[in-house]
Parts: C-alpha cells; sequence; structure tokens
C-alpha cells in the first residue's frame, strides 16, 4: 500500500507535466481542428530557453519559467501566423503536414543552433532535497512540478471562465462564423489561443527540465506525444478532459515502469490511445456526434 | 478497332521505355560504372517508391489518413530476415511471407481502426505503428531494440526493380477498375458510396491490406540491402517521411507519389553531408509547398505519355486527362 | 401487391422522438408522395429505409424481406436506391464515374481480373461504360460525360444524382426532395421525368418534396407527416381538403 501512494505521488508530476503540454494541444485542436504535432517542440524550446536564464543570466527557477513562458508565449503566436494561418482553409491533411514540417523545422534548427548533445540542466538552479513522511518520500522537484502546474491551470480556468478572452475563445471554437458575426476577431483569438498554449507547454519544458535534469532538442517527442494520447483520452478540444487525461497517463506510466518493465511504458501509452479510440473515440469527456445526412 | 490498336501501341512502348531502364541500369551496375553511392540511393528511390505508392493507395486513393506505414514496413523487414537468415530459406521465400505478414497485420489493424475517420484515424495508425515497434524492441528472438545486424545483401537491382513494377502496376490497374472506383468513391462521399452499394469497410480494409503488403515488400527489400534493422528505424517519422511523399506528391496521383519519392530521396542523399541542414532544407519545403501548393505537386491528375503529346501539341488541356 | 410495407416504425435520437409508430405501404410501380412541414421526420423516413439510421422497433418489409437493421449497401443491393437532399455526389470524379460507380455492386469481373487486366476484365469494362452511357443518354447527359461532377451547374447536378440512383438499378427509387432550388420551368420538367423514368424502368417511386404543385401534379397517393406521425394519408385531392393538413401547414401554401 505504501509502495502503490508512493508510486501514485512519482505519478502526480508527471501526470501534471502531461496535462500541461496537452492543454496546448487541446486547445489548438478546439479552436482550429488541427493536430499541431510541433506543440512538443515548442515545448523543448521553452526547456532551453529555461536553461539558458539558469545557466547565462543566472536566474532564479522561477523567472527562467516566466521567461520560457513569454518567449514561447511569441514563438506560438509566430508559428501560427507564418504557418497554419495560410492553410486555415486548406484541407486538414495540409495542415497536418505544415505541423508536421514546423515540428521539424524547431527540432533540427535546435541540433544546428545547440548541438545535437543533451544538456545538463544546473544542479544549483534547483537544489534537491528530499522529505519524508509516514514512510513515503517526496521530492522537493515533485512538489515544485505539481504545485505550480496546477496554478497554471487555475489561471487558465479563471482565463477561460471569467474572462471576455476566454469566452471568446469558446466562442470561437464552438461555431467560428457565428463569432465573426458576434464581433470577435477570430485571428485575434487564435493568437491568443497559441499564445497560452505555447506558453503552458513551455512551463512544462522547464518542469521537464527539473524533473529528468537534462534538456535536448528531441526532448519534446515523446512527451507531445503522450500528452497528445492524454489530450485524445481526455477528448480532444475539452479542457477539463486534457488535464485528467494528462494525470491519467502519468500514472499510468509510474505504475507500469514501477510495477512492470519500462521498456512497455511508451506501449501503454498507445495501447491506452488505441483502446480509448476504439470504444470511445471522443474521449472520456466527449459527445458523440454523428454525421448529418 | 482503333481503340485496342492504340492500346497495344501504349503497352509497347511502355514494356519498350521499362526494359530498356532495366537494361540500362544493369549494364552500369555489371559493368561497374555505377559506384556504391549510387547504388544506395538508386535502392532507396525503388523502396521510397514502394513505399509511397503503397501509402497514396491508402491515403490518397481512399482517402482514409494513416500514420502507421513504417510499421507494417518493419513487419515485412523482420519478417523477411527470420525467413532468411534465421530459417535459410530463399530470399522470394522470404519477401512473400513478409508481404503476407505484413497485410495480416493490416487486416488485424485495420478492420477495428477504419471506422474511425479522419484526424481519429491518423492517431490510431499512428499509435498502433508504434506498438509495432515497441513489440519489436521486447522481442529477445530478435534482439530487442539492439535489433538483427549481418543480414545477407540480398536484394539485388532486378529483384528492386521488378518489385518497383509490380507494385505500381497492381497500384494503377487496381485504381483504374470498377474496384478502384468503389475506393475513390469512399474518399469522396463515405456515406453516398454505401448508399450505391459499396460496402465501404471491405474496400477500405481492402486498401489497406494490400497498402500493407506492399510496405512489407519494401521492408523486406530494406533489410535485406542495408545489413541491420532496428525498431528504431521504423517510428512514426518514418511514417511521416512517406506520408509527405504522397502529400508532396499529390493525393491520389500514383506519378506524383513516384516523382516525389525520387525527388526527396535525391535531395537526401544530395545533402548527406550537412545532416541538420539537411532536416531544416526539408522542413522548409514541406511547409513552404503546403502553403503555396497545397494539393502537392500533381493534385489529383496523373502525369501521361498523354499530356505530354499534348504540350507538345500546344493544346494543354487544364481537365479532363484522369 | 405491395412493394414495400413499413410497420410501427419508431426513431429517437437522444430521447426525444424523431419519428412514432410510423406505418406505410407502396404497391409495385406506384408513386407516391411524402409531405409535412420542416422537421417532420421525412428525411428520417428515408434514411431508416435506406439503412443510415437503425429503426429502434418496427419492420421494414420489401418483398418479403425485413430491411430494418441491414447495412445500406446491402439494401441497396436489394432494390432500393436514393437521391440525397443535399446533393451528395463524388465531386472530383467524372459525371462518367459517378454513374459507373453505381454499377459496381453487379460488377462483372474479379478484382484480380482487374490486377491482371485478363480480357474478362476488358469486356467487363467495356459493358460497363455502355451501361453508364445508357443511362446519361436518357436524361440528356452524355456530352457531359467527362465533366468533373463539382463543375457542373446545380440542376445537372441534381439530375445526375437521380441517374446515379437509377444505375443501381432500383426497383423501389427515393427521391429526397428532387425540386430543391429549381425554378418553376424547371420543376415542369422535372415532373415529366419522373413520371417518364417510372414507366420506362418499370419502376416505384417514393419522394419527399416541399413543392406542393409537384407533388399534387405528379404523385398517384400522399403520405402527410407531422411531429413524426401520419397525420393523414390518400390521393392528392384527398389531402388538399384534409382539415389536419391544412392546420399542419397553416402559414404554408398549400396550392
Amino acid at each position: 500500500m505504501l509502495e502503490f501512494t508512493q508510486q501514485i505521488i512519482n505519478g502526480l508530476s508527471l501526470g501534471a507535466i502531461y496535462a500541461l503540454i496537452a492543454l496546448g494541444y487541446t486547445m489548438v485542436y478546439g479552436i482550429i481542428k488541427l493536430i499541431n504535432f510541433a506543440h512538443g517542440d515548442i515545448m523543448m524550446v521553452g526547456a532551453f530557453v529555461g536553461y539558458f536564464s539558469l545557466t547565462l543570466l543566472g536566474t532564479n527557477i522561477f523567472v527562467a519559467m516566466l521567461a520560457a513562458m513569454l518567449t514561447c508565449a511569441v514563438f506560438g503566436v509566430l508559428i501560427e501566423k507564418i504557418a497554419y494561418r495560410p492553410l486555415r482553409n486548406s484541407t486538414r491533411i495540409a495542415a497536418l503536414i505544415t505541423a508536421i514540417g514546423v515540428s521539424l523545422f524547431l527540432e533540427y534548427m535546435a541540433i544546428f543552433l545547440l548541438g545535437p548533445s543533451q544538456k545538463v540542466f544546473p544542479d544549483s538552479a534547483f537544489p534537491l532535497k528530499a522529505y519524508t513522511l509516514g514512510g513515503l518520500s517526496i521530492l522537493n522537484k515533485d512538489v515544485f512540478v505539481f504545485v505550480s502546474a496546477v496554478v497554471l491551470m487555475l489561471i487558465l480556468q479563471y482565463i477561460i471562465k471569467w474572462t471576455k478572452t476566454g469566452k471568446a475563445m469558446r466562442a470561437v471554437s464552438l461555431d467560428r462564423e457565428a463569432a465573426v458575426l458576434m464581433g470577435i476577431s477570430v485571428d485575434k483569438t487564435i493568437s491568443i489561443t497559441f499564445a497560452i498554449g505555447s506558453a503552458l507547454a513551455a512551463a512544462a519544458g522547464v518542469m521537464v527540465g527539473v524533473y529528468y535534469n537534462t534538456v535536448n532538442p528531441l526532448m519534446g517527442i515523446i512527451p507531445g506525444l503522450k500528452a497528445f494520447v492524454a489530450a485524445v483520452l481526455g477528448g480532444i478540444g475539452i479542457i477539463p478532459g486534457a488535464m485528467v487525461g494528462g494525470f491519467v497517463m502519468g500514472l499510468l506510466e509510474t505504475m507500469v515502469s514501477g510495477y512492470g518493465n519500462s521498456l512497455y511504458r511508451d506501449a501503454v501509452a498507445f495501447g491506452v490511445l488505441i483502446l480509448i479510440l476504439l470504444i470511445k473515440p471522443s474521449g472520456i469527456f466527449g459527445e458523440d456526434t454523428g454525421e448529418k445526412v | 478497332m482503333q481503340k485496342v490498336k492504340n492500346k497495344w501501341i501504349k503497352i509497347g512502348s511502355e514494356v519498350l521505355i521499362l526494359a530498356s531502364l532495366f537494361t540500362l541500369v544493369q549494364y552500369l551496375i555489371t559493368a561497374g560504372l555505377l559506384n556504391q553511392y549510387y547504388q544506395i540511393n538508386l535502392t532507396s528511390m525503388c523502396i521510397n517508391v514502394i513505399l509511397a505508392v503503397s501509402l497514396s493507395l491508402i491515403n490518397g486513393f481512399t482517402g482514409q489518413l494513416s500514420l502507421g506505414h513504417a510499421g507494417f514496413m518493419a513487419v515485412g523487414a523482420y519478417v523477411s530476415v527470420i525467413i532468411t537468415n534465421m530459417l535459410d530459406l530463399p530470399f522470394i521465400v522470404g519477401i512473400l511471407v513478409a508481404c503476407l505478414a505484413a497485410g495480416l497485420a493490416g487486416f488485424i489493424i485495420g478492420v477495428p481502426t477504419l471506422r474511425l475517420k479522419g484526424d481519429y484515424l491518423a492517431i490510431a495508425t499512428l499509435a498502433f505503428g508504434e506498438i509495432i515497434r515497441v513489440t519489436l524492441q521486447n522481442i529477445d528472438y530478435v534482439n530487442g531494440p539492439a535489433g538483427i545486424m549481418g543480414i545477407t545483401k540480398l536484394t539485388t537491382w532486378p529483384w528492386l526493380f521488378g518489385g518497383t513494377v509490380l507494385t505500381v502496376l497492381v497500384i494503377v490497374n487496381l485504381v483504374n477498375s470498377s474496384y478502384g472506383r468503389a475506393i475513390v468513391s469512399i474518399r469522396e462521399d463515405e456515406i453516398a458510396s454505401e448508399l450505391m452499394g459499396i460496402n465501404t469497410t471491405k474496400y477500405k480494409v481492402l486498401a489497406f491490406v494490400i497498402g500493407a503488403m506492399f510496405a512489407g515488400l519494401g521492408g523486406a527489400f530494406y533489410a535485406h540491402y542495408f545489413y541491420i534493422i532496428k525498431p528504431e528505424t521504423f517510428n512514426f517519422l518514418k511514417s511521416f517521411d512517406i506520408l509527405v511523399m504522397v502529400v508532396l506528391g499529390g493525393l491520389g496521383s500514383t506519378t506524383g507519389a513516384i516523382i516525389a519519392a525520387v525527388f526527396i530521396t535525391a535531395l537526401t542523399a544530395a545533402l548527406q553531408s550537412f545532416p541538420a541542414i539537411r532536416m531544416i532544407l526539408y522542413a522548409l519545403i514541406l511547409v513552404i509547398v503546403m502553403i503555396y501548393r497545397p494539393q502537392g505537386l500533381m493534385g489529383n491528375k496523373e502525369l501521361s505519355i498523354k499530356i505530354f503529346g499534348r504540350i507538345w501539341s500546344g493544346r494543354n488541356e487544364p481537365d479532363g486527362n484522369k | 401487391m405491395n412493394l414495400m410495407e413499413i410497420n410501427n416504425l419508431d426513431k429517437s435520437f437522444g430521447g426525444l422522438s424523431a419519428l412514432l409508430d410510423f406505418n406505410f405501404r407502396i404497391a409495385e410501380n406506384e408513386l407516391v408522395g411524402l409531405i409535412g412541414p420542416n422537421g417532420a421526420g421525412k428525411t428520417t423516413v428515408f434514411n431508416l429505409i435506406t439503412g443510415v439510421y437503425k429503426p429502434d422497433r418496427g419492420s421494414i418489409m420489401f418483398r418479403g424481406e425485413n430491411l430494418a437493421g441491414l447495412a445500406p449497401y446491402t439494401i441497396c443491393a436489394k432494390g432500393v436506391a436514393r437521391t440525397f437532399q443535399n446533393i451528395r455526389l463524388f465531386n472530383d470524379l467524372s459525371v462518367l464515374d459517378n454513374v459507373k460507380i453505381s454499377t459496381h455492386k453487379d460488377v462483372p469481373y474479379g478484382l484480380m481480373s482487374a490486377i491482371l487486366r485478363t480480357p474478362g476484365f476488358f469486356r467487363g469494362e467495356e459493358e460497363i461504360e455502355k451501361e453508364a452511357l445508357k443511362y446519361l443518354e436518357l436524361f440528356n447527359l452524355k456530352e457531359k460525360k467527362d465533366e468533373l461532377a463539382k463543375n457542373l451547374p446545380y440542376g445537372e447536378q441534381r439530375r445526375i444524382e437521380i441517374v446515379r440512383a437509377l444505375a443501381t438499378r432500383p426497383l423501389l427509387l427515393i427521391l429526397d426532395e428532387p425540386a430543391a432550388g429549381m425554378n418553376p420551368q424547371e420543376t415542369q420538367e422535372l415532373m415529366g421525368l419522373i413520371r417518364h423514368i417510372r414507366d420506362e424502368f418499370n419502376l416505384t417511386i417514393l419522394l419527399i418534396e416541399h413543392d406542393m404543385s409537384l407533388v399534387m401534379g405528379v404523385c398517384e397517393r400522399l403520405y402527410v407527416l407531422d411531429y413524426g406521425q401520419i397525420i393523414a394519408e390518400g390521393t392528392p385531392a384527398e389531402i388538399r381538403s384534409n382539415k389536419r393538413v391544412i392546420e399542419a401547414y397553416l402559414g404554408e401554401d398549400v396550392e
């Protein structure tokens, strides 16, 4: 039982990271129906901004995270403007290929500029401490990741539920044409969505740096895919779904590596994805809709 | 009568062109005029044409977005190597069993997933492709993540040429038949297709299985040329690579897929010594082509000798040459 | 003899009843209309007959067989074909290919024959082409055979929808608002055409229509649907004077 609780604690912080990345996927999908394959790479950019902020500028971890979020927000908006906007009325597959292109561009640009090897996140930025609580060991990095992720999610929830911007985002994702008629600027709303989604991914990137201690140009691929699975699991396009999906994925993954074969860790993610797609493709929180004839 | 005569002239000229291409390359190889570098690229080209044309049947003609093609390639590669290297059976047996196994994998994956539409199907096939890879990583018999080394080089030019021509021929013949029309009607409007008497599930699965079989062939050729296979070689990025060829060529155009496969292979080869720049360039080309020509190079049109004739005589008609 | 007999058909969507205790029959060679205000459930009836939806209850007897719950392509193979209210042609294909696809269910050669290009394939293709052209010719669309379906004007697209359905060689042809978006003259022509195909192909026709003049002019018998239930049945003359029908259509022009 103690062991199980320990696994849950370990899984929560990983799940929080997945949830943050999944949010960006789900928000973008909800608003422009695009699987933004470059999203994981935005997370990588965020991790590197955090890394350089820590090593070159010597900031503390919170400033590093803020810097990463701001940079990536701008990045996300630019990517949408340059690469995705011209394709808004194009076929879905063309947009998907573009997203793959952007993803490869970010990865190999990073390799080109920073080299392919991984960089160690400075220990000094985040001195590790372990607390013991009734036989359970809790690392301060887990607490940090979990708490900051939850705070960010609360802020997001506030923006979406209570601000005008949030209402505009919901309106555009429900019915773009009607939103235009109501005087909502669709372009602006989509830009804001990318900015918020990318900022969350960047925060997740810095957290991954703290969590795994290293950053590298291809670090976004696998967490990106898993976060994407999390988004589908919760129901793609549905914000609370992404949060729940993220935590489920994180917990599942730690359980499998904790009790089973860690080589199967990645297979579990995809197995879950297949199961959900076959049983309820619209996800845990999604509603099934048929095509109208 | 005129029509029948034209048909034989067309077939005759095509056979002639293919035969001379084959003989020319065969001569260059035996005479030692084609060095290792060119031979490797020629092999990659043929394999990529096989992969792209087979995926174009699924994505381009049937309209089912599949992102798991590398998985079927992996099945073909591994199964063929087990047959030839581990069981010591002839290459042809390896190829046939590889195709059958990949086709079977296509069937097992296709039946449940092809109920899904659009993005959901894309994700499901991506996941299945990855599951194949992870499963291979966990099978000790094939050395897990380390993969199999020391595979005998059996993929020679006659095999490659024959395999590529066979792939293109089977798929072109299929597409240009009543069965092909049934398949394309699914892409156009699945509900209307079903209501006009087409068993859409059956034909989606059929296209998926045939596509997977030829991906298996590509995998078998790959394994028996490049000496080593690892599960990692067949990850989803490989599937993306193939998809990119199909989309750049134009969804629903076999000639487009062939041209794009040849072009991308050549580009990759030309930039071999600058891997980072190569990928950046590749990514930029993808984005730029999609922005300025989202329907791909050929759209859904085919390049044919007829079009050349038309351009030659200055009567280029934009439509109706399909 | 009745070609189709529908008994106690129910269908609801998410608890909302779209069709309740629907009873219907159509005799061989009859031309029957199904009318009713918007949202009355007319297209739902068509979708149930052709297998797009599965009924919650009831039977759809067609030549002694129950079609309820069968797949659309099976129903088509048994001899029921339809058109769509919102045109659903295979847009990027030629007019000829659109029609050829309907003949696929009786494809005269096998898959291997197609791949190997056997003589049987070429003979079969010739047959298919002849058949498809025959239908196009009847509708004066032969010259348009190589045009892409999406490039044709609206009226012609509607006609190709009918040709495509006919090419499946149905016994029962179901037309979903064939005159939608047509002007009075085109509607008039369409009326003649519908009668003509019924006689030419010895067909039974069921049609949904908003345009009352078309329905009254061409149909032999009418069913009136309102809120998912049949409220009247009879000849056009009977329907015209039916009080409940007039009420249901209040505010709409019955004539």
